[in-house]
């Protein structure tokens, strides 16, 4: 019997604001606990949410970027459960009427296109963290606020996806536009990425969907995938042993890489929506959604077919360039500066990659500017492409203007064929033996004359002039 | 001669702009007649240090020829909902017997910033549900006209306090008449006005679409006064409405020559007091002596008003009153049997009967299965007793009624039966669940002495046509003038 899974993505993604969603409290990651707190984040009596519109423009752009419908009139809506990290025993969200429906995100999954609908996008506040802390005596648990009422967005996938790669791809490709978007920084270390999964089940041709478990605590993207796959062969082993599928939610235990089944009493929920009386209505004007619309920034789809078709770069490169938002500024940035697109990438590829070594490219010393013009400088043939790449190291490490060094210290290529000639000359007549052998057929000699000709010029001499002086006078 | 603390609010401002009076004294006065009161129970919590500081820095300002305005040294005090920073702020419940106010609430900076003089709390019904102040858990107010009666609530200890004379004013809030009723079962004045007129920031939460902050007066022009300085977007709260209504206290004795005044038929009917009834009409005619056009209107979703109310109301309070888990605030009662115990320890402990049983009716309503059928339906219903009251509109600038079915009843006469209870406030929630202001105030006695409150309804931010019908009427009667027995010195 052959099965096929049915995977739905429910994603939070943490939106980029500086305070919270409903108080002016700072989202800043790592602080001590609680000090990001106020009267409203905490749940204090009396305390009433105020709207941080900032965070309604970063969803908009989210959803807008997901080709989704924003509704010009969303509902705050309040989801009532108890838990020590939700201050005010609900969370405001959105129910029955979100922000943005019908959207859909196109992604490559070994080489072929698949899209991927989107049901809904809606926003939400962020709950606190209980902390257990064992080393404390007895059992006491704590509770950590300030990432409570940190703005989040929920978006819901349609349930279309088939495999744990397809899972993995969906993320990194929603990740990607989210953070091209600069919405979210895509953190799944950290919480500002999350993923949960719904997961069945059914026959080949089956149309009806089998019962889904939910996974979550997928907090990495080599989990997405792992997980998942787990998942969808453990499914089909109680099938095949003649058990049914149970309804459940499930955590995956990354050291055993298993999912487990969560005690089930923790997941008989009733939330009782219902609309928030304390916030109006979120009505958007069909102007603003327009223009939100219409600033809306290169995705990095679109980005990598104008650096194929407009620029000329491989297609390989251009997916390079456009999987990291930090990257690809890099990359425009500097081709501002200088035409030559294709020189540019290979620096950024191969060179400025390597020299960073993990860190951001914001913390080197070299910037896009600086690049481009040493990029200008070979392409004009004022240096040699190894005194590129020694100063190349040192605009990295230290910084400065690439035309000012090479004035300052001389490095600009002899182009001047008499002095050439001279240093041609005093090398052939150092090296009679070279000579000779050339002359006698053993032209592959010539390398090394060469070799000798840039040493005696201290590496400055033009190779392209070098080569047709050594010709000329050895031929 | 009357005492300091008897006069009004008004008078009182104006002696201390002379310089005839001192916020001093009339501080002390107050607190005076608090302690001579006490066994009205009208306070919680009584901060006379804090209201002397203030008095003095008062008078240091008025002799200084600095006086900040009008409320610059009266003596005030809040019902216990609204948090005051340092003070505590129990809302009349066990779960927040201790809580200290880490912050002041839109109003009370208002107040404070007004320079007016926070003499301490006042008792409520627990969480403000309760029309008689007898779901407190420290014990009921009673009324000054005849302290085997209930003043009323849920804003009791305000109409206590401002009727006995140990505060020249009050804050209440009114979320299905929780000010108007107190106010006319003791015999104030008491104004409850357009949702979203003043903040709610800081004001504990009961059923927020229908709660409301507004004055509790010995007349008009005392709530007027008062509510200039407590209305006014606040930019906290996002239900507050960012509209420049007109002044309360400008044209307040113009008069209501030619204003139309609707009765709406449906309150004159079955379950009001013969008493009542006959008051609120002599009302009616004074009215149409002094120039008003009565005219009948018809409100007629009114037989569903109270039901719609405690769907929509028990439902908002089972959300807001959620927050009281023991976790972080309020009283916390844990076994070590984890945290699910901890919830059911804590919310047993704290929460009265009363509170539990609107949580659970609440609970139930938004349950899955039930939503539709219940709160869905009490919205709808919501709508057509908004729509009925824009038809009054069409036909009339305000309404008369009376504000309660009944003059004030026996205590404990209706604790236990929720729903005889829950009648008392037929008259009052139509206002709150349509958003309109109403005004209650003294229309007479009965002839056991209780105090008769008339009501008046109008439109959407209509405060200052209400103060001033409310003016016209006061002027011809001295009802709002009589003090209760116990607070004669």
């Amino acid at each position: 019997m052959s099965f096929e899974a049915v995977i739905g993505l429910e994603v939070h993604a943490q939106l980029l604001t500086r305070s919270k969603l409903f108080c002016g409290c700072a989202t800043a990651f790592g602080a001590s606990p609680n000090v990001h707190t106020c009267e409203v984040c905490l749940g204090m009596p009396g305390a009433l949410p105020v709207l941080n519109r900032e965070a309604v423009t970063l969803a908009v752009r989210a959803a807008l970027a997901l080709d989704c419908t924003v509704h010009e009139r969303s509902q705050w809506a309040r989801k009532n459960y108890f838990y020590p990290d939700l201050p005010k025993g609900y969370q405001i969200s959105q129910f029955d009427r979100p922000l943005a429906t019908h959207g859909h995100l196109d992604l490559e999954v070994e080489g072929s296109a698949r899209t991927i609908d989107i049901l809904r996008i809606h926003m939400e506040e962020d709950a606190g963290k209980n902390v257990h802390d064992d080393v404390l005596a007895g059992s006491r648990s704590y509770v950590d606020f300030n990432r409570g009422g940190v703005p989040l967005i929920e978006i819901v996938g349609a349930p279309q996806i088939r495999s744990g790669a397809e899972a993995a791809a969906y993320m990194r490709e929603l990740r990607r536009t989210l953070r091209f978007l600069d919405v979210c920084d895509g953190n799944l270390e950290e919480g500002s990425l999350r993923c949960d999964a719904n997961v069945s089940i059914r026959k080949v041709g089956a149309t009806t969907l089998g019962t889904r478990t939910e996974l979550k605590n997928i907090n990495s993207f080599r989990f997405v995938a792992a997980a998942i796959d787990f998942e969808i062969h453990r499914q089909i082993a109680v099938v095949e042993a003649g058990d049914a599928v149970v309804q459940e939610t499930r955590l995956w235990d990354a050291q055993a890489k298993v999912t487990r089944a969560m005690r089930s009493k923790e997941e008989a929920h009733d939330y009782r929506y219902f609309p928030d009386p304390d916030l109006p209505d979120l009505v958007l004007t069909a102007a603003a959604i327009h223009s939100a619309r219409a600033t809306l920034p290169e995705l990095p789809a679109a980005k990598k077919e104008r650096f194929v078709d407009a620029l000329g770069l491989t297609a390989y490169d251009a997916a390079l360039l456009t999987e990291e938002p930090e990257l690809c500024r890099f990359f425009e940035a500097a081709v501002a500066g200088h035409k030559n697109a294709k020189g540019i990438a290979n620096w950024i590829l191969n060179e400025l990659l390597r020299e960073a070594r993990g860190q951001p490219l914001a913390a080197l010393k070299l910037t896009p500017e600086s690049l481009a013009e040493l990029v200008r400088l070979i392409d004009d043939g004022t240096i040699s492409g190894k005194i590129a790449k020694d100063l190349f190291a040192e605009l990295v490490t230290a910084g400065g203007a690439p035309a000012a060094l090479v004035k300052e210290r001389g490095l600009a290529q002899l182009v001047d064929t008499a002095g050439i000639e001279a240093t041609v000359d005093a090398v052939l007549a150092a090296n009679a033996g070279s000579v000779a052998a050339y002359r006698a057929g053993k032209t592959n000699i010539l390398g090394f004359l060469v070799g000798q000709v840039m040493k005696a010029s201290g590496g400055k001499a033009n190779p392209k002039i070098v080569n047709e002086v050594l010709r000329r006078r050895l031929g | 001669m009357t005492a300091l603390c008897d006069l009004s609010l008004t008078a009182l401002s104006r002696a201390l702009a002379r310089g005839e009076h001192e916020s001093s004294a009339a501080t002390e006065a107050c607190l005076a007649r608090a302690a001579d009161t006490k066994g009205l129970g009208a306070y919680l919590l009584i901060d006379a240090e804090g209201a002397r500081r203030q008095a003095a820095a008062a008078d240091l300002r008025c002799r200084a020829g600095q006086r900040l305005g009008p409320l610059d040294g009266v003596p005030l005090a809040l019902k216990d909902i609204f948090l005051t920073a340092g003070l505590k702020t129990t809302c009349g419940s066990r779960i927040l017997e201790d809580f200290v106010a880490p912050y002041d609430a839109t109003v009370v900076r208002r107040l404070k910033d007004a320079g007016a003089v926070v003499l301490g709390k006042l008792s409520m019904d627990e969480f403000a549900m309760g029309s008689s102040n007898e779901h407190c858990a420290f014990g009921p107010a009673k009324n000054p006209w005849d302290p085997t009666r209930v003043p009323g609530g849920s804003s009791g200890g305000s109409a206590v306090a401002v009727a006995s004379g140990s505060a020249f004013a009050a804050l209440g809030t009114d979320t299905g008449g929780s000010i108007r009723q107190p106010a006319a079962l003791c015999g104030v004045v008491g104004l409850k006005p357009t949702y979203g007129r003043v903040s709610r920031y800081g004001v504990i939460a009961f059923a927020s679409s229908l709660d409301q902050v507004g004055p509790i007066t010995k007349d008009v022009s005392d709530c007027a006064l008062l509510l200039e300085t407590i209305a006014g977007h606040d930019p906290k709260d996002s239900t507050s409405a960012p509209v420049l209504a007109a002044s309360a206290t400008e044209g307040l004795e113009a008069g209501v020559k030619g204003l139309k005044l609707g009765v709406p038929k449906e309150y004159f009917v079955a379950g009001i007091d013969p008493e009542v009834r006959t008051a609120v009409e002599r009302a009616i005619a004074t009215y149409a002596g002094l120039g008003a056009d009565i005219v009948e209107v018809s409100l007629p979703h009114t037989e569903y008003a109270i039901a719609t109310y405690y769907l929509i109301a028990t439902a908002e309070a089972s959300s807001n009153l959620a927050r009281y888990d023991g976790v972080r605030f309020g009283l916390r009662r844990d076994p070590g049997r984890g945290v699910r115990d901890m919830y059911l320890q804590t919310r047993a402990r704290g929460f009265g009967p009363e509170v539990k049983r609107r949580i659970v009716l609440g609970t139930y309503v938004l349950s899955a299965g039930y939503y539709e059928a219940y709160y869905d339906r009490a919205q709808k219903v919501r709508t057509l007793i908004r729509r009925d009251f824009a038809a009054a509109f069409a036909k009339a600038d305000l309404l008369v009624t009376p504000t309660s079915p009944t003059p004030a009843f026996r205590l404990g006469a209706r604790l236990a039966d929720p729903l005889q209870m829950y009648l008392a406030d037929i008259f009052t929630v139509g206002c709150n669940l349509a958003g309109i202001p109403g005004l209650s105030l003294p229309c007479g006695f009965a002839n056991d002495g209780m105090p008769i409150g008339l009501q008046l309804l109008g439109p959407a931010w209509s405060e200052a046509t209400l103060t001033r019908a409310g003016r016209a009427y006061e002027r011809e009667h001295d009802w709002s003038r009589r003090r209760p027995p116990l607070a004669r010195p």
